[in-house]
């Protein structure tokens, strides 16, 4: 009960980003999920107000993406989806920005393995940010993402 | 007559002017964004390599006014300070200044000197570490940029954007003192 209670309160709070909590990423306290079937997952990232993070497809090179990968494990991921950017201007940019600010959600679907062990399981992954405001950047940040799988 | 009075006339405009330049003097000596002398730290001393593989240690350019920059490749406010600091580092080389960058990217020279030589960088550049990061007091946010005074000592410390008219006002003022 206690162990169960514990791996909620994980998920709920998983990404205790920079020092500044500039970013944090929340899962589903649960999903649930079929052997052999197709998964939905839903992330809320919420950025702290004047700060942005560069979109899942920058314009420009040499900007570090928003990118959501998966372990390895019962849940093959399928699809990645991001919210569609804001183009923003700088003015250290001769092209609009592409970014992700306030709070937005990116879903990802994934195939469960027939045979994923059934009960609540752990579904993890990495996020790998870079976040500005308009007059400084933090450095890239890779955070953890987890998120309870309950496979019947 | 009135030709007798253009003489007073231009002396009391040179008088006006004269107050008005030494008020805007005073004026701008009060607004200075730099630390008084007494109060400056000594800028902790590095050892980084430049492109070439050349050790930039600090404690070289003592004598010097240094502007110490740290940032990033992948920090689009770095991008815009640094054709100031190629400007800088033009117009006041031989008046004893120095402008040092510190990349803090993860990757190294091999994305750092690509972009150098993209944008035809005419200053000193080290790629820094989590030890000279500490050393500054932990430097997260970029850019950050330091003013050294001659005697290595700390003048000023910026983080974030600031404006190019702030740092041309340091690098003049700390260049003034001999």
């Amino acid at each position: 009960m206690w162990s169960r209670f514990a791996f909620f309160l994980l998920a709920a709070v998983t990404a205790a980003a920079q020092p500044a909590q500039v970013l944090t990423v929340s899962a589903p306290l649960r999903t649930s999920a079929k052997r052999g079937g197709e998964m939905t997952l839903k992330l809320t990232i919420k950025l702290k107000d004047g700060y942005h993070v560069n979109s899942n497809k920058p314009a420009e090179d040499y900007l570090i993406p928003l990118r959501l990968t998966w372990d390895k494990g019962p849940f093959e991921p399928l699809e990645t989806v991001y919210p569609a950017p804001r183009l923003e201007n700088y003015s250290f940019s001769a092209k609009p920005v592409s970014v992700f600010s306030g709070a937005f959600e990116v879903t990802a679907r994934f195939r469960v393995a027939p045979s994923a062990p059934t009960g609540i399981t752990a579904l993890s992954g990495k996020l790998r940010y870079q976040a500005c405001t308009d007059k400084m950047c933090l450095p890239p940040k890779t955070v953890d993402v987890k998120a309870p799988v309950e496979v019947h | 007559m009135q030709f007798r009075l253009l003489p007073a006339l231009a002396l009391c405009l040179s008088l006006l002017g004269a107050a008005c330049t030494s008020s805007a003097s005073r004026s701008a000596e009060s607004k200075s964004t730099l630390k008084a002398p007494k109060q400056r730290r000594l800028a902790p001393d590095f050892a980084l390599k430049d492109i070439n593989g050349q050790t930039v240690r600090l404690s070289d350019l003592k004598g010097k006014v240094v502007l110490l920059n740290f940032w990033a490749t992948w920090c689009g406010p770095c991008k815009i300070e640094i054709p100031w600091f190629m400007d800088f580092e033009q117009r006041f080389k031989d008046r004893g200044f120095a402008v040092v960058g510190v990349s803090m990217d993860d990757e190294g020279w091999e994305i750092v000197k690509p972009f150098l030589e993209r944008l035809k960088v005419n200053y000193r550049v080290v790629i820094g570490n989590e030890e000279v990061s500490q050393a500054y007091g932990g430097v997260e946010s970029l850019p950050t940029t330091l003013m050294i005074d001659r005697e290595g000592r700390v003048a000023s410390v910026h983080v974030g954007l600031v404006s190019r008219k702030e740092y041309e006002r340091e690098i003049q003022e700390l260049l003034d003192v001999e």
